[in-house]
């Protein structure tokens, strides 16, 4: 499956989405003018990776910062991710960015799907 | 040229460390941000603070982009903002002023005033049950702007309609974040 691999700017994150490589990972800062039109392609590459996914699956959110209109966008990627079998969601933040944590906490409670808290 | 004195005066009186004045683009908000941040790094500000003064910047920038993207599409010509950002020896303002049409400010009071009513459990509520129900909007917003302000700044949202015309007001939004939590 082709490796979807996003360089980060100063308002989009870095996105590396390889399965070959069991690597699945958003990271930095997310502000995009159109959050839907940047997350597309991060919603159409997990649709094809859930019709064949690997046996377990470990999914990477490590941002720095997000706007709301962000928000909603991960909550659709995290909805794309709950149906796949063996899914589990690592949700980094910095130790001392409560507000971060608490964002993964409230993330937490809306799907479906396992989350680990890790600070970096 | 007294103006420029009196506009500097202005400034200091009211603790003024940034001000812009213009369009609103989604370029033009990246350098107002990246000048905010080199402000807060040049005095050695508070990591938590820097972080809650860039949030509340970004959602409030963003929603005078939008704004003005609505106005343009309405066929105002000029739908110029403000955008400022004060620093006192306690607590951070982030201030904007747009124009809004007078017969949208009943919904944007009460919407202010409801978020103004809750406590940190209950705009976290509001918080959950609007990102599950809502859909993006034609200009990008997700409706969760205020919330996120109130809960990230941690102090009610300050707001003033001024009269600009029989059609529109001037809408000021006043943000403050506590310094060094």
């Amino acid at each position: 499956m082709e490796i979807l691999n996003l360089e980060g700017t100063e308002d989009t994150p870095k996105i590396l989405l390889d399965k070959g490589n069991g690597i699945f990972e958003i990271s930095g800062r997310s502000l995009p003018e159109d959050s839907t039109d940047f997350y597309q392609p991060v919603l159409d590459w997990i649709e094809t990776y859930a019709e064949d996914p690997n046996p377990s699956t470990e999914f990477a959110f490590k941002l720095e910062y997000f706007n709301t209109a962000s928000s909603k966008l991960i909550l659709d990627v995290l909805m794309a991710l709950e149906d796949i079998d063996g899914m589990k969601i690592i949700w980094y933040f910095d130790e001392d960015d409560e507000d971060m944590e608490e964002a993964g906490e409230e993330f937490s409670e809306l799907v479906e799907v396992p989350f680990e808290f890790k600070t970096y | 040229m007294k103006y420029i004195y009196d506009l500097h005066q202005a400034m200091r009186q009211q603790n003024l460390i940034l001000l812009y004045e213009g369009e609103f683009t989604q370029e033009s908000i990246k350098s107002v941000l990246a000048m905010a941040e080199r402000n807060m790094d040049s005095t050695a500000e508070n990591q938590g603070t820097k972080r809650k003064v860039f949030n509340v910047m970004v959602e409030c920038l963003q929603n005078i982009v939008k704004h003005a993207d609505e106005l343009i599409s309405e066929g105002y010509a000029d739908p110029s903002a403000i955008f400022m950002i004060g620093r006192t020896d306690s607590y951070f303002t982030i201030n904007a002023g747009n124009p809004i049409k007078n017969s949208n400010i009943e919904y944007v009071k009460s919407k202010l005033e409801q978020i103004n009513g809750l406590d940190k459990e209950g705009l976290k509520e509001l918080y959950k049950s609007i990102i599950k129900s809502t859909t993006i909007s034609e200009k990008g917003g997700a409706g969760l702007g205020f919330v996120d302000m109130a809960r990230k700044s941690g102090n009610p949202l300050g707001f003033e309609f001024h009269k600009m015309n029989d059609e529109y007001s001037f809408f000021c939004l006043q943000s403050k974040i506590d310094r060094g939590i």
